[in-house]
């Protein structure tokens, strides 16, 4: 997706002077002339200056050819409904393990998140279960046996091994 | 002296660490066979599980795995004209030319041979630089070091990209995202909204992993244009010839380890751009030009050793100042600091025998390349085999249980999302992540040497000029900053002048 040089400046100069408001508030350190606020201070300067030289060269792009610099252009992807499925599928296994996974519990949620996946990126279906099942379990041995990571079990809990 | 090498001897050779070295290498070996799986993104996928090693085999995992990983990539790329790694990229239409009249064997056999003689190369560099840097940076004060971080941001800036306005932005972006939480010398909670996550700042691990690890997953997800991956070529032996190209290019592989270590230890560009600068010096310089593209091995075996001299070459400004020399290094910065390990010229005094086994790992590395590298030549059709359909799904998977596991918190997994997500859509949008990357890292070092200077000189911006090495490193950095200004508005008035 490709979006106008002067869309994105638009953007941070929003936040370089949010920021710059935003450090305001920041209170000295005792008996010193700097504190808290001077480094994002001079950096939310710099971001906003950056910002105006993006928005100057977005516009003077655009106005010199609206074909080669337009406002918004999708990429070639998002003309194709797979594509942005499973764009979408990815982030979104993510947004879903990391609302659900203590509730649900790691195996569970492991088995899912790749059953998902392998089914939008056109793993034969056959295949997808067992291969997302055995997926999780492997990783799961890796970290939470071998490494001692307390990935959380969940609805399993009474099963823990 | 003696002592702390027979010390660092006893590390490395420790039967856990060769173990680790062994596994390291196939790991490497792998994802830089697989196009789509960068060098960089095996550093991030390491960390997670070096987390739980101790400091040495950590440091082996990663050395090992990085450098098998961008000899690797030249295969793909010489077989089916994909990179396995960008720092790959740059000569594999040459290698894919020389496949297809036959001389795979010659052109796999000069990027391996290479590799290791680069990597060795800049393992030389860095053993005899590196020393001495930090017996001159022990007299740095706060004004150089502020300096010094400033000069290698800039450098980031400039040569990571040709458009350095997007350049800058990403380096702003990433010192923000270094200054949230408390980790600030006022010890105030900078932009944290309450949310006792952001307290500590945001985890520097998960969010590589999200940067380097995801955005390539995203743009493998919305691929619209996947090239299938077949190799039908058959494979001599790689080890013919190589003796003779060596007295046939002994200049050019001079050249080539040079340019590379120097590009390497300049902070912000690695590998890749290594290569990409050696291969165009090696055509502009070459007695035959003219069959570059064409399937000529010349320009392979400059850059193919240069881009494995330029991940040594990281490692100089990454021990000595903890200024990362590429992303690789910027991973490892924050390892050593997870391994009390803290890179500054008193790790070169204090434990002389662990930067020793670093310099012993790096030959070691370099040298197991040759028997292992010829090795994953031969496997490589099955490697190749292994579908990416499959294989992201599962990296993804493995980097969401690595973000969590750094410090137990499902925020980490968030914190590694909206990363990834972020420099997806910036690099899609031509801003270089690069400069991201040294921002977050670097953030915290350059904010406490700017307050205490500012303290120390109360507030006296002169003071920042004041000391010899300061002021030649203050001057320097304004330089890089306004002489490409200055030298287009010269060129400009000359050109006006002509015209007229």
């Amino acid at each position: 997706m490709k979006i106008n040089d002067a869309v994105w400046g638009a953007l941070f100069l929003l936040l370089g002077v949010a920021i710059l408001v935003h450090v305001q508030s920041f209170p000295a350190m005792s008996g010193q002339k700097v504190g808290p606020a001077l480094f994002p201070g001079v950096i939310a300067v710099g971001l906003s200056v950056c910002a105006l030289l993006l928005i100057a060269r977005g516009i003077a792009a655009h106005r010199q050819d609206r074909e080669q610099a337009p406002w918004l252009a999708a990429g070639p992807w998002m003309r194709s409904p797979r594509h942005v499925l499973a764009f979408l599928v990815t982030i979104g296994v993510n947004v879903f393990y990391i609302l659900i996974v203590d509730r649900l519990g790691f195996i569970p949620t492991g088995v899912i998140y790749l059953a998902l996946l392998f089914a939008v990126f056109g793993v034969r279906l056959r295949n997808n279960l067992v291969l997302a099942l055995i997926v999780t379990l492997v990783i799961h041995y890796a970290f939470y046996k071998l490494l001692k990571v307390p990935l959380p079990w969940g609805v399993l809990q009474s099963w823990a091994w | 002296m003696s002592l702390a090498w027979a010390q660092a001897f006893a590390l490395v050779f420790d039967p856990y660490n060769i173990f680790v070295m062994l596994v390291a290498s196939l790991f490497g070996l792998f994802v830089g066979a697989v196009p789509g799986l960068t060098a960089t993104m095996a550093t991030a996928l390491l960390v997670p599980v070096t987390f739980f090693m101790a400091p040495i085999p950590s440091i082996a995992a990663i050395v090992t795995a990085t450098a098998m990983a961008i000899f690797a990539g030249d295969i793909p790329g010489c077989l089916m004209r994909m990179p396995g790694t960008p720092a790959s990229a740059a000569y594999t239409d040459e290698a894919y030319a020389m496949t297809r009249k036959g001389l795979a064997d010659t052109a796999l056999g000069a990027g391996l041979v290479f590799s290791a003689l680069g990597g060795l190369f800049g393992t030389a560099v860095l053993m005899l630089s590196a020393p001495a840097l930090a017996d001159f940076a022990l007299r740095f004060s706060s004004f150089e070091y502020f300096w010094l971080v400033l000069l290698g941001l800039t450098c980031a800036v400039f040569i990571t990209s040709d458009r350095p306005l997007k350049g800058f932005v990403s380096l702003l972006l990433g010192l923000l995202v270094a200054s949230v939480g408390l980790g600030n010398p006022a010890a105030f909670p900078r932009f944290t909204f309450g949310n006792i996550e952001l307290l500590g700042g945001i985890g520097m691990i998960p969010m590589m992993i999200g940067m380097f690890a995801i955005s390539e997953i995203l743009r493998f997800a919305v691929d619209t244009n996947p090239q299938l991956m077949i190799v039908d070529k058959p494979i001599g032996n790689v080890f013919k010839g190589m003796w003779e190209l060596t007295k046939k290019y002994p200049l050019q592989i001079l050249r080539g380890n040079a340019v590379g270590t120097l590009i390497g230890a300049l902070p912000g560009a690695g590998a890749d751009i290594a290569a990409w600068v050696t291969y165009a010096i090696s055509k502009r310089f070459s007695k035959e030009p003219e069959k570059f593209g064409t399937g000529h091995v010349e320009g392979i075996v400059e850059s193919g050793s240069a881009n494995n001299s330029a991940l040594a070459g990281a490692w100089i400004p990454a021990l000595v100042f903890g200024i990362p020399g590429d992303s690789i290094t910027a991973i490892v910065i924050g390892v050593l600091y997870m391994k009390n390990m803290n890179p500054g010229p008193t790790l070169f005094t204090n434990n002389p025998q662990n930067i020793y086994a670093v310099y012993l790992l790096f030959i070691i590395a370099n040298l197991i390349m040759i028997p292992f590298g010829w090795w994953c030549i031969k496997v490589s059709k099955q490697i190749l085999k292994v579908p990416r359909t499959v294989l992201m799904p599962v990296i993804m998977l493995f980097c969401v249980v690595g973000s969590f596991a750094i410090n137990n918190t499902p925020f980490d997994v968030t914190v590694m999302l909206v990363a990834g997500v972020a420099a997806f859509f910036l690099e899609a949008n031509g801003f270089p992540v690069a400069p991201a990357i040294l921002g977050v890292v670097l953030g915290g070092m350059l904010e406490e040497n700017l307050v205490t200077s500012m303290i120390k000189s109360d507030g006296r911006l002169l003071a920042f000029f004041e000391r010899p090495i300061a002021a030649s490193l203050g001057a320097m950095t304004l330089a890089v900053w306004f002489l490409p200004l200055l030298l287009r508005r010269l060129r400009q008035l000359a050109g006006i002048g002509r015209a007229a």
